[in-house]
């Protein structure tokens, strides 16, 4: 399996790694039977995604997609977070071989999981805005 | 303490020895002449040839006619499988036995005969990764043309009652096969005391080069030939020798099971010593049966995380290992080999598989045990599985 240098830098130095407990939105993709879990947690201020923390069961790329998609919207507006792409992933990372390409939607997918759990806790449907939650296929 | 390099994966493949680059050598630049050549330079070449050939019959108790060099143990696999089913389809026996969890080129050969017209049944594997002899017995038909079974299973270990299950195929008049590529050199091997009818083996995993393997056939089997063209292999297996590969292949093998009980008696309680120091971290255990497996393998599953991230952070301590995990084979599916033996999907992620030989010290073994805990702990630490096992809560 042939990693780029920023997959195995994130996957060695995962960043904003950890739980937040009084978080405004938490997602959770994938499964263990199929050997990836992801677990994003967010803190939304006035549209702000001021802090992002997550906890990955997977893989090397699972780790490194989880990171860098955090990196990604940190500090962020919401709808910055909401136009995030697998593909803006994958490419922070400078790539990702073709079999691993299912972790960088894994990423995705779990953090418009948590937008969609923030969303609810607003009272507001999150379909019209975040979409369906696709998970991956067993 | 200090980082060490630690090669723990001689189930792969192995490091070419000196004693066997040395002898190759002289190969390249010197007595490079073609076996097939009527002067000196390939008379000798020749010669050396069939001196290799005489170590290999020797290694495994054949006559030096019953043995066929070929590019590896695949290759071996795919011409007795394949071969053996041509030639007594004409009997009409097309019913080939195997089991659930042999090595890739054995099962993916049986498919691809499947989707010809053959039929294959799959014995089953117990929980201790074990073929149980009387299962085979009960797959024998009439029409049944061979059996195949690995002597030693790649991942777990777990040796074979080859004798046994030779001895049923005998009885029953039906040839017997077997994938020997892990365990030539590591266990007691005579084919003839064991009624083995055809045998693969492989270079690389016994410290000779990569590419290069050999066939036992027993004398008597008239297998259809592989490559078409000259005369080499007495033209069952046509294309000039690799004649630096085969002297290595010839050097190797005497190496290798020239003291086994010796090698053994280093390795197995240096092995076992991995085997219950990692068996301390909460939540593992141990796959395939402890007794009956090759003396350097461990196989052992970790709850909580996923084998490619370990073996990733393994390698950042210099310690070189493999794994069963989905992500370490390119699919969804973790190996087919601990899906065999019981083992859930979630569990068979995180499996490790270390395979030692004798040039692990104690010190290595130490390393080891002091390194991987660490790993375990931080993966599991931010592992949203480990987190529901602990929490008590179901996460499957």
């Amino acid at each position: 399996m042939l990693y780029s240098e920023k997959v195995l830098d994130h996957f060695s130095n995962p960043r904003n790694v950890g739980e937040i407990e009084d978080a405004d939105g938490i997602g959770e993709v994938g499964n263990a039977k199929c050997g990836d879990i992801m677990k994003m947690y967010l803190k939304i201020d006035k549209g702000i995604i001021s802090d992002v923390k997550f906890k990955t069961y997977g893989c090397g790329a699972a780790v490194a997609t989880s990171s860098m998609a955090t990196e990604l919207i940190k500090g962020k507006p919401v709808e910055d977070a909401l136009k995030l792409t697998n593909q803006a992933v994958v490419e922070a990372l400078d790539g990702l071989p073709q079999v691993k390409i299912h972790c960088s939607v894994l990423a995705e997918q779990a953090i418009k999981s948590a937008l969609s759990d923030y969303y609810t806790r607003q009272g507001i449907d999150p379909l019209p805005i975040v979409g369906e939650i696709k998970e991956p296929e067993e | 303490m200090e980082k060490r390099f630690i090669y723990a994966d001689n189930a792969a493949t192995t490091q070419v020895s000196e004693e066997v680059l040395s002898a190759m050598l002289p190969y390249f630049r010197t007595a490079y002449g073609n076996a097939s050549s009527i002067y000196k330079l390939g008379r000798d070449a020749q010669r050396d040839v069939e001196a290799a050939r005489e170590k290999v019959a020797a290694a495994l108790g054949a006559k030096p006619s019953e043995i066929f060099f070929t590019s590896c143990g695949s290759e071996s696999d795919n011409w007795a499988i394949k071969g053996t089913a041509e030639a007594m389809a004409k009997r009409g026996k097309k019913h080939i036995i195997t089991s659930v969890f042999e090595h890739h080129a054995v099962l993916h050969t049986c498919e691809y005969l499947e989707k010809h017209g053959y039929e294959v049944t799959y014995v089953p594997v117990n929980d201790k990764g074990l073929i149980d002899p009387e299962d085979i017995r009960k797959a024998i038909r009439e029409d049944t043309a061979l059996v195949t079974i690995m002597f030693a299973n790649n991942e777990i270990g777990t040796i074979q009652p080859i004798a046994e299950i030779a001895a049923i195929c005998r009885e029953n008049k039906v040839l017997f096969h077997t994938d020997a590529v892990q365990a030539v050199g590591h266990v007691d091997i005579d084919v003839n005391a064991m009624g083995i009818d055809m045998l693969s083996l492989s270079g690389h995993k016994i410290h000779a080069q990569k590419g290069i393997g050999a066939l036992y056939i027993r004398r008597g089997i008239n297998l259809p030939n592989l490559i078409h063209g000259g005369g080499q292999e007495r033209g069952k297996r046509a294309g000039t020798e690799n004649v630096p590969a085969i002297v290595g292949l010839g050097v190797a093998i005497e190496a290798a099971t020239r003291n086994i009980a010796e090698k053994n008696a280093a390795i197995v309680p240096r092995r076992n010593r991995l085997i219950d120091g990692i068996l301390k971290i909460p939540r593992t255990r141990l796959n395939g049966d402890r007794d009956k497996r090759l003396p350097g393998n461990l196989n052992i599953s970790i709850e909580g995380i996923e084998g490619e991230s370990l073996l990733l952070m393994l390698d950042m301590n210099g310690i070189c290992a493999s794994s069963g995990s989905a992500c370490t084979s390119g699919s969804l599916d973790p190996s087919h080999v601990l899906l065999s033996i019981g083992l859930k999907h979630e569990i068979a992620h995180g499996s490790l598989r270390l395979s030692i030989e004798d040039d692990v010290t104690d010190e290595d073994v130490d390393y080891i045990l002091e390194v991987l805990p660490g790993i375990v702990e931080r993966l599991r630490s931010m592992s949203p599985v480990w987190e529901k096992i602990m929490k008590g809560e179901d996460y499957q």
